[in-house]
């Protein structure tokens, strides 16, 4: 249990997707406005992270890892090179399987999440915790709490940097650095003070 | 060569350098811009990587873009674009398999860099295969560009080293720099992008977004409005 935890923390402070592997950016940089819509943007990222990381991990184990057909009695076949080509068509069909039963069944959730959902596919947050689950080899436990995990941290990370961004309309700011200069300059300094936990041994 | 370099490819090709930057104007492929670029070596293959994918994909999809049918065009660019990233990622792995390490996911997440989707959705579905890929070799170099001026900037100051080759004496081994660790840290690159938009701004004030909101300058109003 305690593994897991400190995976936990590790995942959300320490490896912080957004400002320590400037994972999502696009998307960090310009739908972080206003703190409403990061609020709803980090939710389904969440969302997205917790059920495409174990799913991912699931596929990678039993068919594409070296020697993973074996319970069909194939063996000597690595396919771990289609690894890219499973991940992002797994995500694609997992957010558009999301999306209807959102529709279906939550359509509240379904509207407050709605716009925000179709980008989460190349959010490369996404795309990344997976690749990283694949790198450094989790298990199917780990592999939940990395998601959620680097999920929580993304949304934690894009609401902070909306807040800054609604307090720094009534700073006076040099014309050349205004709009997108000065958000990049928050976001290092932010990542600065991220950088606080990286001596952390966990 | 002069039959291909007609005005409007010359034009697509250059044009993203500076005037329409696919980082600081587009706001595009960030993520990797910054991760990779703490070493001059790792940038210039991502930026050979990015370029060659990029080209090939736009030329591709280019290609069969009249078969495409619209309402299932993001899968097939995707799966076109996963496929020449996997191609990059053997070869990389089979001939510079040190610096795919450093890369580590880096090199799969081109497949979600927004520039290669932007690209395919903006410029590749509307033209002809042989302009689309002197539009994706454009942006992949004005890509490029960026990745260069931001890692020139992270290693020299970082570990005075440029490609590895020892530039400024570091005062460990009895020189005289005295190496800024923060340029090797994550934060260094956020500032040095930024910097590099104010820069550009400043010199081509068109690009500047317009404001969303402005400062009320109270020394010439009336100031009776509160």
């Amino acid at each position: 249990m305690e593994a897991y935890i400190s995976l936990f923390i590790k995942a959300v402070f320490i490896e912080n997707l957004a400002l320590s592997f400037f994972l999502g950016m696009c998307t960090f940089i310009a739908v972080s406005k206003k703190v409403s819509t990061a609020i709803g943007l980090g939710t389904a990222v969440m969302i997205v992270q917790t059920i495409t990381v174990p799913a991912n991990n699931f596929v990678y184990h039993s068919l594409l890892k070296e020697d993973a057909l074996s319970w069909l009695g194939i063996t000597g076949v690595d396919l771990s090179f289609l690894a890219l080509l499973s991940c992002i068509g797994m995500i694609a069909a997992l957010v558009q399987i999301l999306e209807m039963i959102l529709d279906k069944f939550f359509p509240a959730l379904y509207h407050a999440l709605g716009i925000f959902l179709p980008l989460i596919t190349v959010n490369c947050a996404i795309l990344a915790g997976s690749l990283f689950m694949i790198e450094r080899d989790y298990n199917f436990g780990e592999s939940v709490t990395y998601g959620i995990g680097s999920g929580f941290g993304w949304a934690l990370a894009i609401t902070v940097m909306a807040g800054t961004r609604e307090k720094l309309k009534y700073s006076d700011i040099p014309k050349g650095l205004q709009g997108l200069g000065i958000t990049f300059i928050t976001a290092g300094l932010m990542s600065l003070g991220f950088m606080a936990f990286s001596g952390i041994q966990l | 060569m002069s039959a291909i370099l007609t005005t409007e490819t010359k034009k697509v090709l250059t044009s993203p350098l500076i005037n329409d930057n696919p980082i600081t104007l587009q706001v595009l492929g960030i993520c990797s811009a910054l991760a990779v670029t703490s070493q001059m070596s790792t940038s210039l293959i991502m930026a050979v990587a990015l370029t060659s994918v990029t080209a090939c994909s736009s030329a591709a999809i280019s290609a069969i873009r009249n078969h495409i049918p619209g309402s299932i065009r993001i899968i097939v660019q995707m799966t076109i674009i996963a496929s020449l990233v996997i191609v990059v990622d053997q070869i990389l792995k089979a001939f510079a398999y040190d610096v795919s390490k450093q890369l580590s996911v880096f090199v799969g997440l081109i497949i979600t860099n927004c520039i290669v989707m932007g690209r395919a959705e903006a410029y590749a579905m509307k033209n002809p295969p042989l302009e689309s890929f002197f539009d994706g070799i454009g942006n992949g170099l004005g890509y490029s560009l960026i990745l260069i001026i931001v890692a020139f900037f992270r290693e020299l100051l970082g570990s005075g080293k440029l490609l590895g080759i020892e530039i400024l004496k570091l005062t460990k081994d009895g020189g005289w720099y005295d190496p800024n660790g923060l340029m090797l840290l994550p934060p260094s690159a956020f500032f040095i992008i930024g910097l590099i938009i104010w820069a550009i701004r400043q010199y081509k004030p068109a690009q500047s977004e317009k404001p969303d909101f402005a400062i009320l300058s109270i020394a010439h109003g009336e100031g009776g409005h509160h």
